[in-house]
């Protein structure tokens, strides 16, 4: 045990590898938050009544909330006010071609892994880039438009495409749904649209990378997918931050609607910066995710690989209310150091021969807190519905903490929801086993959490399974010896 | 290529292992024999250098450098290899992966160049040939639902793909029916070379039938009681423990 201990208690000494800071002109106005900020906010982004009147709305019942104190977590004081709303890297109405974007800006991008240039891309992957709250470059609009795709920032949505917004915005994630869910609605800034026209299958991964550069600042997007009768889209969410000391809170609202047998997978690898070993900075990752099985048949499938941020709040949720609809989550929470994650899913049966399944996958090593929340809820109507939910939490070390709170409602007598849940501690005997033939330590512990992951890495996409492997190994270099 | 000199060993504070001498050529066979808590898995994964296991006295060398030294990983690199009494399940890892792993950390600690998947492969189809292993086996997770026969021949396969110059083999015969028993000595056989030597540690002395040693020596209360050519085996079968006891005077 003495052995675990020491070998443990040496905590990460790898830097974050995205801790940079890209130099750049911002445009950001004061902080603080009050309506004249909302309008501020709406004026700077050019939009149409019904937006300003739903931000309104949305900051308005914001006002009347309370930040929720139930998760497992232990969050310092917030001061709203000592936020800045909204920063914009400093640039051109809009880029006609990429050689108008500040050059410093792709290279941000390039470092990060994403280059923009369309001829680098990855063969199938179109890219949203979307820095410190505005959308940067979208890659291969054009090819998508020509399906009828719609693949573009928010504010380009909210513009050309203002009825779609109107319809969908805020019909699964409403403006009263939650404290940072209200904030966001109030304020949010960017983020990405999608639209998938019927029977329309996306040929290629659809993937936005968001980017927190500015200082003081939170970031607030939004993102809205639509997937119309049998369409299929896989839509990818990758992120990062710069180490700072003070925290940034990142409340983003995500909505996907699925209607009559349209299938969307959405995968999340979430790598917003930690804070350091202490627990000093960090981003606070206050995130409202909902799918809408709307249509009957519909199967939304969210996968998530969190390793970063600070503090992560997230239920990425599904709303079975189609007949036959299915959804799935699946998801693998890393926690080192003082991380702290209250993370899980609600997934809401209301139509009949609905099915869910969960499978939760949580690491915690170092001081760090790692829960996972779940609600099973059966509706009366929802007759014949089935879930299946796995809970696995993997320990490293002494000091940390892994717990479950499954939470099940089943309102009649011919739906079946299991649930199981394991916890279990990684074991210096795999250790010297993996070492006894001439693996090192490191790289042990990395396959021994890869390989208990691996059912939900498998679930991503090629080359997101590859940088989450990657992630995951190095999120734990130097947790262990 | 080892030399023990007086090592002692505790585990949780208890002195297990009083003043171990030995010395292994290459080319040689040792059985260590002796009684149920003589301290025979100790030594073996004090070798292998398993952290539970804390040295408190004497050296150890290997080819020259000091073993106790060097981490467990280290050993491994440097040719030692320990075939585990209880080998360990690692859940959603493969086999391949795993041997992949560690064939390759081993070429790069000595310069050389890694194997290509293929040729990786190529290797582990011969090997596995030769020790009649499942070809099964090898598609599923780092010994996950084996059956115990299976680990065994499991850690004998892994011994032929890393090509060890000192095998440890602890209790490889327990838990084996006598066909599997056969199998794993036919494969740990086949795997000897003039330049490499073996350590079978074991209880009994049937898995001897099989892996003939040139040297036998009886552990007893942590010290090496007793070293006599293979005709010991049959002695000890004969008499017992208890004889070794009674000429200790107790």
């Amino acid at each position: 045990m003495d052995n675990q201990n020491t070998l443990i208690n040496e905590v990460t000494d790898r830097d974050y590898r995205f801790g940079f800071v890209t130099d750049i002109e911002t445009d950001s106005i004061p902080k603080g938050l009050s309506e004249e900020v909302v309008r501020i906010i709406s004026a700077k982004k050019d939009e149409p009544e019904f937006m300003l009147e739903f931000r309104l709305k949305a900051y308005r019942k914001w006002l009347t909330m309370k930040m929720p104190d139930w998760a497992q977590l232990k969050i310092p004081e917030i001061d709203y006010q000592d936020i800045i709303y909204y920063a914009a890297p400093r640039q051109q109405a809009k880029y006609e071609s990429l050689d108008e974007v500040d050059p410093e800006l792709l290279s941000t991008f390039a470092k990060l892994g994403i280059p923009l240039e369309e001829q680098k891309m990855l063969a199938g992957v179109a890219v949203d880039a979307v820095m410190d709250s505005v959308s940067v470059k979208t890659t291969f609009k054009e090819n998508l438009a020509e399906l009828g795709i719609i693949f573009c920032s928010f504010s380009e949505a909210v513009k050309h495409h203002p009825d779609l917004v109107q319809k969908y915005l805020g019909m699964v994630v409403p403006p009263n749904d939650n404290f940072y869910a209200a904030l966001n609605c109030a304020v949010f800034s960017d983020g990405s649209f999608v639209y998938i026209p019927k029977g329309v299958r996306c040929p290629m991964e659809l993937s936005t990378y968001f980017r927190i550069n500015a200082k003081n600042t939170g970031q607030f997007e939004r993102t809205l997918i639509i997937a119309d009768n049998d369409s299929y889209v896989s839509y990818l969410e990758g992120c990062t931050a710069p180490m700072r000391d003070e925290n940034q809170l990142h409340a983003a609202v995500v909505e996907i609607i699925a209607l009559d047998r349209a299938e969307v997978k959405y995968s999340t690898v979430q790598n917003w910066y930690p804070g350091n070993k202490e627990g000093i900075g960090g981003i606070y990752n206050f995130v409202t995710k909902r799918g809408l099985c709307k249509g009957e048949s519909s199967k939304i499938y969210w996968n998530q690989v969190e390793t970063g941020s600070a503090i992560t709040w997230k239920y990425p949720s599904c709303i079975l209310a189609g007949d036959n609809s299915v959804a799935e989550f699946n998801s693998v929470a890393l926690t080192n150091n003082y991380q702290q994650a209250d993370t899980g899913t609600k997934m809401i049966h209301l139509g009949k021969n609905t099915k869910s399944t969960i499978v939760s996958k949580g690491i915690s090593a170092g001081h760090s807190s790692n829960s996972y929340r779940g609600l099973v809820r059966v509706a009366a109507k929802a007759e014949n519905a089935r879930n299946y939910s796995q809970c696995d939490s993997l320990l490293l070390g002494e000091h940390c903490g892994a717990h479950t709170f499954p939470y099940i409602e089943v309102g009649n007598q011919n739906s079946i929801v299991e649930h199981e849940a394991t916890t279990s501690k990684i074991g210096e005997d795999q250790i010297f086993y993996c070492n006894q033939r001439g693996i090192s330590t490191q790289d042990a512990i990395g396959m021994i959490v890869n390989g208990y992951a691996r059912e939900v890495i498998n679930k991503l996409p090629m080359e997101f399974a590859v940088e989450a492997q990657k992630l995951l190994q190095i999120s734990l270099e130097g947790s262990v010896g | 290529m080892l030399i023990i000199k007086d090592l002692h060993a505790n585990v949780e504070g208890k002195e297990i292992l009083r003043g171990i001498n030995l010395t292994i050529n290459a080319g040689e066979v040792h059985a260590i024999m002796g009684p149920n808590g003589s301290g025979k898995s100790t030594l073996a994964n004090v070798l292998a250098g398993n952290t539970n296991y804390e040295v408190t006295k004497g050296e150890v060398t290997f080819f020259g450098k000091n073993l106790l030294e060097m981490s467990a990983d280290v050993r491994a690199k440097e040719g030692l290899f320990l075939s585990f009494q209880y080998p360990v399940e690692i859940p959603g890892v493969s086999m391949i992966n795993f041997l992949k792993t560690a064939v390759n950390e081993s070429r790069k600690y000595h310069q050389l160049k890694e194997l290509s998947a293929g040729d990786f492969l190529k290797v582990m189809r011969e090997k596995k040939e030769m020790v009649q292993i499942d070809s099964q086996l090898t598609n599923r997770s780092v010994n996950e639902g084996f059956s115990g026969g299976e680990k065994k021949k499991n850690e004998i396969f892994q011994m032929a793909m890393l090509e060890p110059k000192l095998a440890i083999l602890d209790e490889t015969d327990s838990g084996l029916d006598i066909d599997a028993l056969r199998i794993v000595a036919n494969g740990v056989n086949l795997l000897k070379r003039p330049e490499n030597a073996t350590i079978v540690v074991t209880h009994y002395q049937r898995l001897l039938d099989y892996i003939v040693p040139d040297f036998v020596h009886v552990l007893y209360k942590g010290q090496i009681v007793k070293s006599a050519g293979k005709e010991l085996v049959l002695e000890l079968e004969e008499k017992g423990y208890d004889w070794i006891k009674k000429e200790l005077g107790e």
